[in-house]
């Protein structure tokens, strides 16, 4: 089985919106979506099972995502995928999803694995929207992944609890942070990625029309930043024996017993 | 100026967050609010929709479209919004709305905003106000064309009802061999009792500060007490002493009840993000430096077994008076 897994880098640490671009702030050190590694985990767990088949890392961002791909390709990865180039930057979910859509159509994967979202921007949104692009199925917030005679068994986390789906391959499946324990690289993995294949594709490489990426190719824009409001008039008291009255009092004054 | 908003049920209820969508909708001074309901003998919802302030309720009532997967879903709506040239679509977030969102982002080449805690009306645009990076920037987005999608976070709008009757058009229900293929095995059932946590009013959460699993009762008897639900923090849930399903934060749910309690907890980033839109946060800890007492309105340094219990019992006579 081919699986391709769509990594993401985000910022290390804590991020910045640069007020002038209004665009998330990339100019420092870059890391692998921690929510990613779920997938590229998952990934592994089905090509070992087997013994067969390949995992391709898919990433979409800037040219420093390479180091990131590299370090991921040391958990296990066959190959990575690079589309990189600067028109892309500042890409929504319409064209984010026209661009990784179009490298996966390229890859022709029996499955594609996304993580449960990207740490960066908080969406949880990439996966259905590619998935429609590629007229395949798909199914997030899975728990449990099984691979069975071309066909997938999913148990889906949702508000209301657990589903078991079943989808046919080829399938996008966002895979949740409860579905494993990802891997750290071994010192072998990290040797052995540098050898690995990675390549990097422009957008004319995809067949990409440059107004269909970045910022002419989104639907969606920034108009302003501001700092969040503070909480008004906190309080804080130490237990002397009657907090359990004190809070019951503030219950009382705000109407909520 | 035409609304549409994605009314999601589970059971024979719709749910309050895709309701209180709805509510804020008509609040924007659309005279032209529409919802949308999708399922398998969901005719009746309807009358719900309505009661908040829907004028106009499309029903796609097929037994294609009994389980909660989005694809079909994306299918139906596509059709609606074309045909009606419906020029915003909103949704209340949940695991399925958030996949039927953004596949009819991806089908009609729409621009989609996710992670909205409001949406204003400024200059004759539509503005809608996201908190990010953890909260600690607010950035106000909008759309370039039509029709416009947003999916808000959990909570963002109580419902109200304000009475009423609404038209009820059918929809036609035409699919693509690949929206249908995924297919469900087996549905969630509902689970136990209390309220689910994001529909909520009080949550009483708990947190590593509790010790251990069995003083989790001290966390549902508050709860029950209140009349609430529990919820955990992922450092719980992750040891095994709570389930999943009631974890708040950045990996869990996202919640904004008129009450928060938390117990034990610390107050990290990925629990902050989950539940700081409440109401009133009120937290206990015995450590005075835990993060979670500089967004409390009310913080109680002090340890959780013994003033939850005593609180229990406070509330209860209060009740019981």
């Amino acid at each position: 089985m081919k699986i391709a897994v769509c990594v993401k880098q985000v910022p290390e640490g804590n991020s910045r919106i640069d007020p002038g671009t209004k665009r998330l702030d990339r100019s420092g050190a870059g890391a692998l979506n921690g929510f990613d590694a779920n997938a590229v985990e998952e990934a592994l767990r089905l090509r070992d099972a087997t013994g067969e088949g390949e995992v391709v890392l898919v990433s979409l961002g800037p040219a420093k995502a390479q180091d990131v791909l590299r370090k991921t390709l040391a958990m296990g990865a066959d190959r990575a995928v690079h589309v990189s180039d600067e028109t892309a930057g500042g890409s929504d979910l319409v064209a984010t999803s026209y661009a990784l859509a179009k490298a996966l159509e390229r890859e022709g994967a029996d499955l594609i694995l996304f993580g449960q979202q990207a740490a960066d921007s908080d969406g949880a949104v990439l996966w259905a929207a590619v998935a429609d692009r590629l007229r395949l199925p798909v199914v997030s917030q899975a728990a449990e992944l099984t691979h069975a005679g071309g066909k997938l068994t999913i148990k889906r986390q949702t508000e209301f609890g657990y589903d078991l789906i079943e989808a046919p391959l080829p399938a996008v499946v966002a895979v949740s942070d409860a579905i494993n324990e990802p891997r750290y690289p071994s010192l072998k993995g990290i040797m052995g990625a540098k050898s690995k294949p990675q390549e990097t594709l422009s957008l004319a490489e995809l067949e990409i029309e440059p107004e269909r990426a970045g910022e002419p190719g989104s639907r969606t824009e920034v108009y302003a930043l501001s700092d969040p409001p503070a909480r008004a008039d906190s309080r804080k008291i130490d237990d002397d024996g009657n907090a359990a009255q004190a809070i019951l009092d503030f219950l009382a004054e705000k109407r909520l017993v | 100026m035409s609304m549409l908003v994605f009314l999601e049920h589970h059971g024979d209820e719709l749910l309050k967050g895709s309701l209180g969508v709805l509510s804020k909708a008509v609040a924007l001074g659309s005279a032209d609010v529409a919802g949308v309901v999708m399922g398998f003998g969901v005719r009746p919802l309807a009358e719900q929709a309505a009661k908040c302030g829907a004028v106009k309720v499309y029903v796609a009532d097929d037994a294609r479209l009994e389980a909660p997967l989005p694809q079909p879903r994306v299918d139906v709506l596509a059709r609606l919004i074309r045909e009606k040239g419906i020029e915003t679509v909103l949704f209340g977030n949940s695991v399925l709305a958030a996949d039927v969102a953004a596949g009819l982002a991806a089908r009609l080449e729409a621009g989609l905003n996710w992670d909205l805690a409001d949406l204003v009306r400024q200059d004759d645009r539509f503005v809608g106000k996201r908190p990010a990076l953890q909260d600690s920037v607010h950035v106000d987005v909008g759309w370039k064309s039509e029709p416009r999608i947003a999916l808000f976070r959990s909570g963002s709008f109580d419902p109200v009802e304000t009475g009423g009757s609404a038209d009820t058009e059918d929809v036609t229900v035409a699919l693509e061999d690949f929206s249908t293929s995924a297919r469900m095995v087996d549905q969630a059932h509902e689970e136990g009792e209390g309220p689910s946590i994001e529909d909520a009013a009080v949550i009483v959460a708990g947190g590593r500060g509790l010790g251990g699993p069995e003083n989790f009762t001290l966390v549902e008897e508050l709860a029950k007490a209140l009349g609430g639900a529990v919820g955990a923090t992922r450092a719980v849930v992750d040891a095994g002493w709570y389930p999943y399903s009631t974890q708040v934060g950045q990996t869990g749910k996202t919640v904004s009840p008129k009450l928060y309690i938390a117990c034990g907890i610390s107050g990290a980033i990925q629990h902050k993000v989950g539940m700081q839109s409440s109401g009133v946060i009120v937290a206990i800890n015995k450590d005075p430096n835990a993060p979670i007492f500089e967004f409390s309105d009310l913080g109680v340094v002090g340890d959780v077994h013994e003033v939850v219990p005593k609180l229990t019992e406070l509330v209860k006579a209060r009740k019981g008076s």
